[in-house]
């Protein structure tokens, strides 16, 4: 009882003293406010984009790198690399006097070699291997992207020498080799893993060749790095760097405004003006390979007739869509599977115009001027490509019912989104693509081609004879400019029969602190803090 | 006997009231508990009558006014009184037609667990044997989880909606009636009007509906009072983790959870609803205070 | 004694059992599979599926499954998060002690808080206090807590800067957890300053999680000290002649916890379902989230085991209280 007024009075001491105190981090600590745990530290057992940046990004590098802020392949590990004539050899030349990371639970006894390549690569494409089943999850990117189909066998040719022999040629396998799924680990730290028998240390205590070493990492709280003194590019110059898991990105914008971060990613698109307007940060902003689009099952009727699927295109306000949204400038809108930016994009194409009395018209024409009934599919979370799911399913609704169109919405977790959607259960459904390899047919196959509507992959179910030849020749084709048109005239299809109503690119955005430099976005979403400073 | 036919005199003061009577300035006699049913009148006269009450569809977005602040503030347009949200509904409107909602979900599940619970209860408490204990361990078995962790498990099972809600509401408010029914029968079934009944050859039906159940109401009324507030409490805390009733139902705590975002740019669209689900709740908990101390004296002062 | 802690003891098992059936049952009715969640925005073809199922034993018949679960407890294996691969034990441990520490403040903010209201609002009964308080209390009984949260977050944090938004500690602080205990760790480092800023960063949490037990607790006092205040002995030991602050603390109080400490024990389910609230709103790294995001992800080791432990931990919180109230009170002690 008696401890009762004093603790009274600490609570309200306290009170003040956080008025008066104020933290200043030193100018080579980082911390960056992130949206979720990372699922682990074994990055080619994960998909997550925040699971490459707490890994892929921080702790591993590949044979090859993408030049940060662009798609443009640059020397990683590899310090250079021929191709055969015919496209199915690759050899890499390694890099000399690269150092794994020495930290209290490993020290490398010898630098990276063409061993540390075979491993990465051997543990998930050959079920044989000691490692191969110590992945319950499987090797999800790898075997997304068909490695084990596309590579025949890799040869060391001796200890800085490694060539990969293919089986058909393919022409974005050196951007492959610059994914995440491709990382490098050291096989020497693998062996003495498997010895002591604590595979399971591989994902909780890493070890790479990256920028950064691995310290701790707290679930749901923080991960630790420290900058690596052996770096091959020269150490970074931050000491310290923490990635703080914060899940609201309210909080991510109140941490940074307080700077307890200096650095916050993924700001909702709808806050950048308020952000912009702070003069103590900036945010930098970058056009991505995002496509956020309502796929239309044309497999139930009446969605299989064409004048319909136009009706829903001229029915749906996008630009308020748009602006409510990602906010003013926060997405161009999308006319076409993949951005303007990419190859082969349709110029000619116009987008939908919002034009409720001609959609009411081709719906008259279509013979359901009483209208009909759908369903409108989308997730609970947002995500990059839609940020808020609940306001862009209540919109859209609202400007179906104006055509006479009733349709409920349906929230589904994400795991059992696709799976019903992959069913074929769906009318409407909002998705997203994240394209990552800046290659058109990225966006086109996984999502349009008839095999893909076969797999259900596809959830307009849509299977254009014409559409998915032109896309099989493009994928087969060398010429940039034979594959442009190619493409131009897939686009022109795509358009005209709407299996979707394509909704808007979003733009990548960051918020950091004015005094953070050397920090650059990535197309591909990554984000990468080896060259930031603080000044 | 008195056969005179002559009217007596009789002094009111000595005339035992009427139950309701007595029970009316029970519960008149506490303020705040006439306080939260006029209150809650107005609640319940804004669901009756939400289409008439409510100056517009609480669905329609008005995409020019998009977050407009209430009438009285700078930026506020008259014609909406409190605002708008983020897809420009009036917000007044929502919240009117929220307390349909909140009221619904209240009652449906109060029912829907008062029903099972007495009747678990009742054979509970007449089967002390081997059903009573079985009824009871899994009673025990439901109490053991935190109640918001299993109303969330069951609307990831059932998927979320506004049916789901309420019967996931239901199902995690049950253990209480049934243990309360269980333990005022259990209180009841030695008590000699019992025996009596039982001699005079009442059936067990017939013990369980007529004879013991009146007797065990009045704490059970209370306990639906209170779980009515807390169901709406947890509706709101549901909606408000994205698993209660799915928008573009205005639901007050699903409009929380959306509105969360826009918490600094305009406060006006997180403080009302939560506002509205404070002083419902505070409505129904001052009446169900009102209750017990009218019903049920001996329970007066306790929690 | 004995005999009725063996009862109560044996009481425990078929619950026990039950809840491993409840969690189990629970997370396999829930639809959607974890590989497809696993998988994020990247989709997966049947053959692939298939057998990420199998490798994950989620391709056996149910009863195997639970036979196989059950198999595992009783070798005290939790299994692993299919999300993380950490087993579920360790995670468990890692996030709790947050728990743990959040609902202990709450605890610590109700119970004293409560208590000196209650016994004032008793003494006092009628007085402005009395009503105030109990007014308060019904409010903070009223009030939906992610709503309470939200506010003083934006009065005290954002608005007026006094209190941390989020977390446990400012992250430049490098605590190495050694307890889990952010508070004990805090003092245990050498950085200067930590346990003041551990402290600051819980006050809010502890506030919002801690405002229902408190206005129960407070409500609980009063009138369990009032129907004291009327019994005999209080009135014996009055007319003893007794210094009034004697009979209130010796006589009074000391009989009226008996009441309150039930609460106590009722309000741990509660308090747990609370975290899971507060824990959403201040990035509060606890198990509360944990288990949500769980069922989200379709993990069924965590969800299985996670809730499981908790339950456990409300069993056994219970029945703790329940030996204590046998204790203090004989005639509940042989009842049968």
């Amino acid at each position: 009882m008696a401890n009762c007024p004093r603790l009274l009075i600490h609570l309200l001491l306290c009170g003040a003293l956080a008025a008066a105190s104020q933290t200043f981090a030193a100018s080579d600590d980082l911390v960056v406010c992130t949206e979720a745990s990372p699922e682990g530290f074994d990055i080619v057992q994960y998909t997550a984009a925040t699971t490459a940046d707490a890994s892929a990004e921080t702790l591993f590098e590949r044979l090859l790198a993408f030049a940060p802020g662009t798609t443009q392949l640059i020397p990683g590990l590899a310090e250079r690399w021929e191709a055969s004539v015919d496209g199915l050899n690759y050899t890499f030349h390694l890099r000399h006097g690269v150092k794994f990371h020495s930290t209290t639970w490993f020290t490398p006894s010898r630098d990276f070699n063409a061993d540390d390549v075979l491993w990465s690569f051997q543990r998930q494409l050959d079920p044989q291997h000691p490692w191969h089943a110590q992945s319950l999850r499987g090797f999800p990117y790898a075997e997304a992207m068909g490695m084990a189909a596309l590579i025949e066998r890799i040869e060391r040719l001796d200890d800085y020498r490694v060539r990969f022999v293919l089986k058909h040629p393919e022409a974005p396998f050196l951007a492959d080799l610059a994914m995440g799924f491709a990382s490098i680990y050291s096989a020497e730290y693998a062996d003495q893993l498997l010895k002591a028998g604590t595979p399971e240390r591989l994902n909780s205590q890493p070890i790479g060749t990256g920028p950064f070493v691995f310290e701790r990492y707290a679930k749901d709280a923080q991960v630790r790095y420290r900058g690596n003194p052996q770096y091959w590019q020269g150490a970074p110059a931050l000491q310290r760097l923490i990635f703080a898991i914060t899940a609201d990105p309210n909080v991510r914008q109140q941490k940074l405004k307080a700077d307890d971060c200096q650095i916050a990613l993924y700001p909702r698109p709808v806050d950048i003006p308020a952000l912009k307007a702070d003069t103590a940060l900036q945010v930098l902003e970058l056009d991505s390979l995002l496509t956020a689009y309502i796929g239309i099952n044309t497999r139930h009727p009446p969605l299989d007739d064409v004048r319909v699927r136009q009706a829903l295109n001229l029915a749906f306000d996008r630009a308020a869509y748009l602006r409510a949204q990602y906010g003013e400038g926060g997405a161009s809108l999308a006319v076409a599977p993949y951005p303007a930016t990419l190859l082969g994009y349709n110029e000619q194409l116009s987008p939908w115009p919002y034009d409720p009395p001609r959609a009411r018209r081709l719906l008259r024409e279509a013979g359901h001027q009483d209208g009909f009934k759908l369903s409108i599919w989308t997730r609970p979370g947002g995500g990059p490509t839609n940020p808020n799911p609940g306001i862009g399913a209540q919109m859209l609704q609202a400007d179906l019912a104006a055509i006479g169109i009733q349709a409920d919405i349906r929230v589904f977790e994400w795991g059992e989104l696709i799976k019903r959607a992959k069913n074929g259960e769906h009318d409407l459904v909002f998705m997203g693509w994240a394209g990552d390899n800046g290659d058109p047919d990225n966006f086109l196959t996984p999502n349009l081609s008839c095999a893909a509507a076969e797999s259900g992959e596809n959830q307009a179910g849509w299977c254009d004879a014409q559409f998915d030849a032109l896309i099989s020749q493009a994928r087969q084709v060398q010429a940039p400019a034979q594959r442009a048109e190619l493409y131009r005239q897939a686009l022109a299809i795509f358009h005209e029969q709407a299996p979707w109503i394509a909704l808007a690119h979003p733009k990548q955005f960051s918020a950091l602190r004015r005094e953070v430099k050397g920090f650059v976005l990535s197309p591909m979403g990554s984000n990468n803090f080896a060259r930031v400073t603080r000044q | 006997m008195n056969a005179s036919t002559e009217v007596p005199v009789i002094d009111q003061s000595l005339l035992y009231p009427s139950p309701l009577k007595e029970f009316w300035q029970a519960f008149a006699h506490n303020k705040g508990a006439v306080a939260g049913l006029l209150f809650m009148l107005l609640v319940v006269f804004c669901a009756l009558f939400a289409p008439w009450v409510a100056p517009y569809n609480p669905s329609e977005q008005f995409r020019d006014f998009l977050l407009t602040p209430p009438a009285w503030l700078e930026g506020g347009q008259a014609q909406f009184l409190l605002g708008t949200d983020e897809l420009g509904r009036d917000l007044l409107s929502r919240l009117i037609h929220g307390a349909r909602l909140s009221l619904m979900i209240g009652l449906a599940s109060v029912l829907m667990s008062l029903i099972p619970g007495i009747l678990l209860g009742l054979t509970a408490g007449f089967f002390p044997r081997l059903l009573g204990p079985s009824i009871m361990r899994l009673m025990d078995v439901m109490l053991a989880l935190p109640s918001l962790l299993l109303a969330v498990a069951i609307v990831a099972i059932l998927g979320p909606g506004l049916i789901n809600t309420v019967i996931a509401i239901a199902i995690v408010s049950l253990p209480a009636y049934v243990r309360l029914t269980r333990a005022a029968v259990m209180g009841e079934l030695h008590r000699d009007y019992v025996t009596a009944s039982r001699l005079a050859g009442a059936g067990l039906l017939r013990l369980m509906f007529v004879t013991v159940l009146p007797n065990c109401m009045a704490p059970l009324i209370v306990q639906a009072t209170l779980s009515f507030s807390s169901a709406i409490l947890d509706a709101a805390a549901l909606g408000f983790l994205g698993l209660g009733v799915q928008p573009p139902t205005p639901e007050w705590g699903t409009m929380l959870a959306s509105a969360r975002d826009y918490i600094e740019r305009a406060w006006w669209v997180v403080s009302l609803p939560g506002l509205t689900i404070l002083l419902s709740v505070l409505a129904i908990n001052l009446m169900g205070d009102g209750l017990r101390d009218a019903l049920d004296p001996k329970l007066k002062n306790a929690v | 004694m004995l005999s009725f802690i063996a009862r109560r003891l044996g009481l425990l098992i078929p619950t026990f059992f039950g809840v491993t059936l409840l969690t189990f049952a629970l997370i396999r009715l829930i639809p959607g599979d974890p590989v497809e969640v696993m998988m994020g925005e990247r989709r997966v073809d049947p053959q692939m599926h298939a057998e990420a199922m199998e490798r994950l034993g989620l391709n056996k018949p149910l009863y195997a499954q639970y036979l196989d679960y059950i198999g595992d407890l009783a070798q005290g294996d939790l299994g692993e998060s299919l999300r993380t691969r950490t087993s579920v034990w360790s995670e468990f441990l890692t996030l709790f002690p947050a728990t743990l520490e959040l609902s202990l403040a709450a605890l610590l903010f109700a119970g004293t808080l409560g208590l000196t209201a209650g016994v004032i609002a008793a003494l006092k009964r009628g007085s402005l206090f009395d009503h105030g308080v109990m007014g308060i209390a019904l409010t903070g009984y009223s009030m939906p807590i992610f709503w309470w949260g939200l506010l003083l977050i934006m009065f005290f944090s954002v608005n007026l800067g006094w209190t941390p938004v989020s977390g446990r500690i400012d992250l430049l602080y490098d605590i190495p957890p050694v307890t889990g205990f952010m508070l004990i760790d805090s003092l245990l480092s050498d950085e200067e300053g930590a346990f003041v800023d551990a402290l600051q960063h819980l006050i809010l949490p502890a506030v919002v999680l801690g405002t229902i037990p408190l206005a129960v607790i407070a409500r609980m006092t009063r009138s369990a000290m009032l129907e004291v205040l009327r019994e005999d002995y209080v009135r014996t030991a009055r007319a003893k002649g007794l210094s009034p602050a004697r009979v209130v603390f010796v006589h009074g109080l000391r009989n009226a916890l008996i009441p309150v400490l039930t609460v106590f024990g009722l309000q741990v389910g509660a308090l747990l379902a609370g975290a899971v609230l507060t824990e959403t709103i201040f990035s509060w790294p606890g198990i509360g989230k944990w288990l949500i995001e769980s069922i989200g992800a379709r993990d069924y080791p965590v969800v299985q085991n996670g809730i499981l432990l908790i339950a456990c931990l409300v069993i056994l919180v219970n029945f703790v209280v329940d030996i204590l109230y046998g204790l203090a009170n004989p005639r509940i002690r042989h009842q049968r």
